[in-house]
């Protein structure tokens, strides 16, 4: 067995868990400024406080496993991107202090609330820049080359993105006049996340030789085409979904996810077998095997018993999220 | 003009810093707090379920600063030591690993049933959540510490192509000083959590207030001192026969000892000169450190003078860190049989030195904790991993102006955070536990224990 290619798939995994997951807990705190009242905002932070620090672990599962399996990689994408990773860890510190925060305060509310989104917002267009800037092919130590129009697109991408399984989220965890706005809000960003896709994948096929030639030539079209065609599918039935009240109130954070999904699975086809596009393949940055198959056996004993007691934490607090829960 | 490297040593040291501030704190709390519960459950007592969400309180804040500052960390190594990161790696990344999987995902999965959950699930499920969340604060410790103390005592590694790789996972992580930096480092959290907790509750006492509740507390967190007080400065002992055993450059520098010689003095104080590779102003016990370090009072101890100055440490930083975290370990045992002795006369509530002087001692435990860590790290430079990767080889090259800017960027966020946090501590302690906690005992009815009275819709 290839165990650069576990590995890889086991990277993608992890920063695919920490997109959905902890893109709509960021996405909660981009779309809170346009809740209605400061108690929708209070009940979009309370529907968060007891995951949102599980949610971002899978950051740190992710950082880590890269670290374990392509050191050379990890270490080249950090130093190469030093700016744009400290900004995004600085706006996780506000984001997260604020769940801390938050309902213990009297007079600063205010402040806690900008805190939350000003901390998620950040960190979005933070993790956009890193995007786009990887799957261009990295920055030299040093340079501003993750601040490009692309990369900029990629970070506008993301905000909208994770925008839209925030008010999912919030369709599925509130009620009344709060869920109706939050359907409204979904279904502006969705116009917004689908433009921006559109552009994206345009702009790739046009400037990356790699790309345009595994998507437009055979097998490669045959074998990519459900891709986008699945991405018009899932579109068009969470626009429906998002205007159907009396629906199944958790179908369009399902389906948000799996536009998400398709989108990853378009970003890894294209890269693949490039873990820093153009600069190093998985092969080249692989870790001895011995610190692989350690590593690996944790993983493959653990991760499971993590997701399972994951999705207890999750049926614990099914339901709406209610203001009496607490301490 | 500071360079890089220097920069992002200085960074690196302030975050951690920083960091283990809060960990110090809840990892001996979550303890704590699963006593308390216990002891409810047990004993069906009201107060203690009133000590228990009344802590749980500054714990979470604790916690939440503990969680914000780590992420940080655990991207540093890439971001400001990326050479590091790329041979080293394949030796420290696993154990990160397995600390991610084993603690830091299972401490976030239960902290929200521990915090929220008390309407939601059964006493005896919260019970066994605030149980595993504090098992994953020590689980937690043990895989980081097992990476650092690696650092300091490297094994079971071969070097191919420049590059550490992996020979035998069990001497890794049982490297030579990690039961003794283990042991150490989690008395130093319990010590530091019984302190906050016992000064908090001297406080109630000497302000007449929350009375039988502060008497609970304080009696609980001053027997937990009186007993591992004692045991930590036999453990530090033994730690430091350790270090004189594997790093005796380290501890040349801990006693501020420059030449090699036998029947060595105990320096109580001195200020040390690097350049001149001397001391001034010695305040010395004869024989005394080679009776405590060989037991015999002529042993011989290796000086600093064994290696070139370029292979020593700053030597004040190590000396004066070092009498800072003994001499704060010996004022707490006297505080612990201070409390032994107005217990025996039935004072141990009233008496108002005690109490003031348990007041005092709310820093103290974190600041031992630090003065601690700056001997270990500090006491180890110029070496990254012990003799073998030095510190200003493996700084990732980036340009001093962007360390110079995230550096200002961390000293500024984290300035006003602590702030905050302290001011939130300092509120939720002014404010005091909720006077009637459940209607017997039981824990689904209390309007006042709710944090908010907003109403939804
Ligand atoms: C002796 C204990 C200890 C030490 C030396 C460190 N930590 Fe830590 N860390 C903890 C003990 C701890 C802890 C007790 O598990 C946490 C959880 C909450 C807290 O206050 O501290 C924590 C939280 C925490 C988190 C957040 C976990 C989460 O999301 O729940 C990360 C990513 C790190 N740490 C990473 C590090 C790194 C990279 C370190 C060293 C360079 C480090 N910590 C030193
Ligand atoms: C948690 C308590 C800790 C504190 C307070 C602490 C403090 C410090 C300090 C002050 C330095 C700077 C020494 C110098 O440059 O003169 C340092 C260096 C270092 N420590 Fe620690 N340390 C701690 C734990 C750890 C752990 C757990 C690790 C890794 C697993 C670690 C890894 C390092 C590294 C990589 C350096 C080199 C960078 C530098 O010199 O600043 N430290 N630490
Ligand atoms: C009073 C007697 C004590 C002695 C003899 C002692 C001894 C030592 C020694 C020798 C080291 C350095 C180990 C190394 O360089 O590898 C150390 C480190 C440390 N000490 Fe102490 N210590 C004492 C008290 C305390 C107290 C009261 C605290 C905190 C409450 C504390 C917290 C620490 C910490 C956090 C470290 C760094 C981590 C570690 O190596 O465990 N110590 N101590």
């Amino acid at each position: 067995m290839d165990l650069a290619l576990v590995y890889l798939l086991l990277i993608a995994c992890g920063v695919l868990m920490y997109v959905l997951l902890d893109g709509f807990s960021l996405g909660v705190g981009i779309v809170a400024p346009w809740l209605e009242r400061d108690e929708d905002k209070a009940i979009a932070v309370k529907s968060l406080s007891h995951l949102w620090d599980s949610n971002q672990t899978w950051l740190v599962f992710g950082g880590v496993t890269l670290f374990v399996a392509f050191p050379k990689a990890y270490s080249l994408v950090l130093s190469q991107l030093y700016l744009p990773i400290i900004l995004m860890l600085i706006a996780l510190i506000f984001r997260g202090v604020a769940f801390e925060f938050y309902f213990k305060s009297d007079t600063s509310r205010w402040w806690w609330n900008f805190s939350f989104s000003f901390g998620s917002i950040l960190a979005t267009l933070s993790q956009g820049l890193i995007l786009g800037t990887l799957v261009q092919g990295g920055a030299e130590v040093g340079r501003l080359d993750w601040l490009t129009p692309f990369s900029l697109l990629t970070a506008l991408s993301l905000l909208l993105g994770y925008g839209l399984l925030g008010s999912c989220w919030l369709v599925r965890k509130t009620e009344g006049s709060m869920a109706r706005r939050s359907r409204t809000i979904a279904r502006a960003l969705l116009i917004g996340v689908v433009t921006c896709l559109g552009i994206v994948s345009v702009w790739m096929l046009l400037t990356q030789a790699q790309v345009a030639e595994r998507w437009l030539t055979v097998p490669g079209i045959f074998i990519l085409a459900p891709v986008p065609l699945l991405c018009g599918w899932v579109t068009r039935s969470l626009w429906q979904r998002l205007g159907d009240e009396t629906g199944n109130d958790l179908h369009p954070l399902g389906l948000g996810m799996v536009l998400f999904l398709l989108s990853f699975i378009g970003l890894v086809a294209g890269m693949f077998p490039y873990i820093v596009p153009g600069q190093l393949t998985i092969w080249q940055a692989l870790a001895p095997e011995s610190t692989l198959i350690f590593a690996l056996v944790g993983i493959v004993v653990l991760l499971p018993v993590v997701i399972g007691y994951n999705i207890y934490n999750y049926r614990v607090f099914a339901g709406k999220t209610r203001m009496e829960d607490g301490y | 003009m500071l360079d890089a490297a220097l920069l992002s040593r200085i960074q690196f040291a302030f975050t951690i810093s920083y960091h283990i501030i809060f960990p110090t704190i809840t990892i001996g709390m979550a303890v704590y707090l699963a006593i308390m519960e216990g002891l409810w459950l047990k004993t069906g007592r009201k107060v203690y379920l009133q000590q228990a969400k009344f802590w749980q309180k500054p714990f979470a804040i604790t916690f939440g600063m503990g969680v914000v500052s780590g992420v940080v960390l655990s991207y540093e190594f890439g971001t400001n030591f990326s050479r590091f990161s790329e041979i080293v790696g394949p030796v420290l990344s696993p154990l990160l690993s397995y600390e991610v999987l084993t603690a830091f995902f299972l401490e976030a999965g239960f902290l929200g049933i521990m915090l929220f959950g008390w309407k939601r699930v059964s006493p005896r499920v919260h019970f066994a959540s605030t149980l595993i969340v504090a098992v994953g604060t020590l689980l937690s410790a043990f895989w980081i510490l097992a990476a650092n103390s690696w650092m300091h005592t490297p094994a079971g590694y071969t070097i191919v192509d420049g590059q550490f790789h992996p020979e035998n996972w069990m001497d890794i992580i049982f490297n030579p000083s990690f039961p003794y930096r283990y042991f150490h480092m989690v008395i130093a959290s319990l010590l530091s959590s019984s302190l906050l907790i016992a000064g908090v509750h001297a406080l109630y006492l000497l302000r007449g207030k929350h009375r039988e509740f502060a008497k609970v507390g304080l009696s609980f967190a001053m027997w937990v001192l009186m007993v591992v007080a004692p045991v930590q400065i036999l453990v530090g002992d033994l730690h430091g026969l350790n270090v004189l055993e594997n790093q005796p450059v380290k501890l040349a520098a801990m006693e501020g000892i420059w030449e090699t010689h036998s029947g060595v003095g105990l320096r109580l104080f001195a200020i040390p000169d690097q350049e001149n590779a001397t001391n001034h102003y010695e305040v010395i016990l004869p024989k005394a450190a080679s009776l405590i370090l060989t037991h015999e009072a002529d042993g011989e101890i290796q000086g600093l003078d064994a290696v070139p100055a370029d292979e020593r440490p700053p030597v004040g930083v190590v000396f004066f860190g070092f009498r800072v975290m003994v001499g704060l370990g010996f004022l707490m045992l006297i505080l612990g049989l201070f409390g032994v002795y107005a217990r025996l006369r039935g004072r141990l509530y009233d008496h108002p030195i005690l109490l003031r002087f348990a007041v005092a001692m709310i820093p103290s435990g974190v600041i031992a904790t630090l003065a601690g860590w700056y001997v270990v790290e500090v006491g180890r430079q110029p070496w990254l991993v012990q003799g073998l990767v030095r510190t200003m080889d493996v700084v990732s090259p980036i340009p001093a102006e962007q360390v110079a800017t995230s550096l200002t960027l961390f000293v500024v966020v984290y300035t006003l955070l602590f702030g905050t946090y302290l001011y939130f501590m300092r509120k939720l302690i002014r404010k005091g536990p909720a006077e009637s906690v459940g209607q017997d005992g039981n824990v689904s009815t209390p309007e006042d224990l709710l944090p908010v009275t907003l109403n939804p819709d």
